[in-house]
């Protein structure tokens, strides 16, 4: 299960880099998103990962699953949800008033859109 | 338990919404709030700064749970101080932006209010999830403040910027993700005692976490290499969100003092001052590409922006020296490079308010209004961020040069810092003669500008100065206060027992 939850988040991570370095808005959106799913997994193993038990201490005394990250994901995750909204709503404000999606100050020569002075 | 220290975060937190759904359509209103609010978290900052100056370090326990279990707010020397400073750039500021900037846009003094919130917040918590959480809170209003007003450059910088950001908090996530994999607890007093127990298996990890965990304050400390995103933000961002904005790197140089002294500190074994090795020479490439970027920007705010990084760079060679006496100066260059930048931010947009057409591009026009006015305060901010005497650059310089006298790299140090303040020099000259003094032979005026002037703008420009002014005089003051607040820092046990009882255990 390590190597699996591992290759998940490094396969995450690594395609959302790809797309956030593509420097244009849709793409790194969907890098961002993917990146956040990526840290999310990522927070969520580092209480460890165990199966079938529960978020609390028994008197059983066979091990508990620590609570702590998943209410750090939830936090992430509304955070990454509510940031993911933001960014959008930017990103086409910035492509209706400049008519590129290009990210960064000057557009480059040759893009499709023109921008204006 | 002192019930003020935990003020400065709700006051901002009750305020913004109340501006934002009930004085909605009254710009006074929400204006008179907003000042009289700011107004009351400088009184309440020096209220809890007396307190913390007697050296006493007061806890907030939230919700009454005890120290590593539930979030704890820690008020010390550096916290106050820096509490007290941003209240009072950002009454200044706020006093410059009700003066028109406020009413370009929707909702400014709520985002204000919220970004107040969110600093306040970073520089008083004591856990480090809870810092990712104010973290956040800041950049969701700055990044509504850096859109204020619209157009087409500021919205696209202000993509860049939020992107940027973003990447800095997954990383951020991730680098508390290793921290706590190791260590098994998010309160930063409780890391400090945890620290030295990780056992050798397990210190790659938590190196690598705290070395990431630096990059991330290093993006908001806009530290090469990952500075690139500041001069396109606080060139494009209004004025004086801008000037606000002086504030935001400084958190990023707060969370690596707080973090690197507290918890990475002598006392830490195989994973003592791992920040310095990483820090001093980032410091110093950021020194040299800022006050390159100065000698090579083409508008005044570019130039700012420039300087901004370039500050920085000083600022964090002071703190990668990691001894009592480089922290304390460093602090002290801390709230002088602070004032001067919010007060240079301030000219800047002074001329361009004053050239339409031409805006703050370093060019030769036709001479604006007031003229002399805007001038001489440009000179004055530019002889305090170059680090001129007489004001508090040169101070603030010289306490750093002599902190770093017997330093392992101290020829470097003192030859870039040295250096670098002559290449400002060039910068801000060069700027400041082609905008003010080749501009006054020019004939002809810029006609557009109403000749009633209001004084407002031009007084908080002044009181920023004023402020580089006072830090000056009252150097000594203010040097002993930095001493004992550097000392404190240096003796991170007095933190860790004040957090979580004087047993310093667990339980």
């Amino acid at each position: 299960m390590e190597f699996l939850v591992a290759s998940a988040v490094g396969l995450l991570a690594a395609a959302g880099v790809y797309l956030l370095l593509r420097a244009r808005t849709f793409p790194v959106v969907l890098g961002l998103a993917l990146l956040s799913y990526a840290v999310n997994v990522f927070l969520f193993s580092m209480g460890r990962l165990t199966v079938n038990l529960p978020p609390v201490i028994g008197d059983a005394g066979n091990g508990y699953t620590d609570p702590l990250p998943q209410a750090l994901v939830l936090t992430a995750i509304v955070i990454s949800f509510g940031m993911t909204a933001l960014i959008v709503v930017m990103a086409l404000r910035s492509y209706l008033e400049s008519g590129t999606d290009h990210v960064g100050i000057e557009p480059v020569d040759g893009a499709e859109g023109e921008s204006q002075p | 338990m002192n019930h003020w220290i935990v003020f400065p975060i709700v006051l901002p937190a009750i305020v913004a919404p109340l501006i934002a759904m009930a004085m909605r359509h009254d710009i006074v209103l929400a204006r008179v709030f907003s000042v009289a609010a700011t107004a009351l978290l400088l009184f309440v900052g020096m209220v809890l700064m007396a307190d913390a100056s007697g050296g006493a370090i007061h806890t907030y326990t939230l919700g009454n749970w005890p120290a590593p279990f539930g979030i704890v707010l820690v008020l010390d020397r550096l916290s106050a101080l820096m509490l007290v400073l941003t209240a009072a750039l950002s009454l200044v500021v706020l006093l410059y932006a009700i003066n028109g900037w406020d009413t370009r846009g929707r909702h400014f003094h709520a985002l204000y209010q919220f970004q107040l919130m969110g600093i306040n917040g970073a520089f008083l918590t004591g856990d480090f999830f809870n810092l990712f959480v104010f973290f956040e809170v800041l950049l969701i209003a700055s990044y509504g403040l850096m859109v204020h007003g619209g157009g087409a450059e500021r919205v696209k910088a202000g993509v860049q910027y939020v992107i940027v950001n973003l990447a800095g908090s997954t990383l951020f996530l991730i680098a508390v993700g290793l921290i706590y994999s190791v260590t098994g607890t998010l309160n930063m007093a409780d890391l400090a005692t945890k620290v030295p127990l990780v056992g050798a298996a397990d210190q790659a990890l938590l190196k690598t976490g705290a070395v990431l965990l630096l990059l991330v304050f290093s993006v908001k400390a806009a530290l090469v290499p990952v500075h690139f995103w500041l001069p396109g933000t606080y060139a494009n961002a209004p004025a004086p969100v801008a000037a606000l904005f002086a504030i935001m790197t400084k958190v990023g140089a707060y969370a690596i003092i707080r973090l690197y002294t507290l918890a990475f500190g002598d006392a830490a074994g195989d994973a003592a001052w791992l920040a310095a090795p990483w820090l001093m020479p980032a410091a110093l490439v950021t020194l040299l590409l800022g006050m390159t970027g100065v000698l090579a920007a083409r508008a005044l705010g570019q130039m700012v922006s420039f300087a901004v990084i370039g500050s920085m760079g000083t600022l964090l060679i002071a703190v990668a020296l990691f001894t009592p006496q480089a922290m304390s100066a460093a602090l002290y260059y801390l709230i002088h490079s602070t004032l001067a930048a919010g007060a240079l931010f301030l000219v800047v947009d002074l001329v361009a308010d004053r050239r339409p057409g031409q805006g703050d591009a370093i060019t030769v026009a036709p001479r604006f209004a007031q003229a002399s006015l805007v001038g001489g305060l440009f000179f004055l901010g530019a002889i305090a961020m170059a680090g001129m005497p007489p004001l508090s650059g040169f101070v603030g310089k010289l306490l750093i040069l002599d902190s770093a006298r017997t330093a392992l790299n101290a020829g470097w140090i003192w030859g870039l810092i040295l250096g670098t303040s002559l290449l400002a020099i060039v910068g801000f000259a060069r700027g400041g003669s082609t905008l003010f003094w080749k501009s006054s032979a020019q004939p002809g005026s810029f006609e557009a500008f109403p000749s009633v002037r209001p004084a407002l703008p031009v007084v908080a420009a002044g009181l920023l100065l004023g402020g580089t002014v006072l830090l000056t005089v009252f150097a000594g003051p203010v040097s002993a206060y930095l001493d004992e607040t550097a000392a404190q820092l240096f003796a991170p046990m007095g933190y860790v027992d004040a957090v979580l009882g004087a047993e310093g255990g667990n339980e």
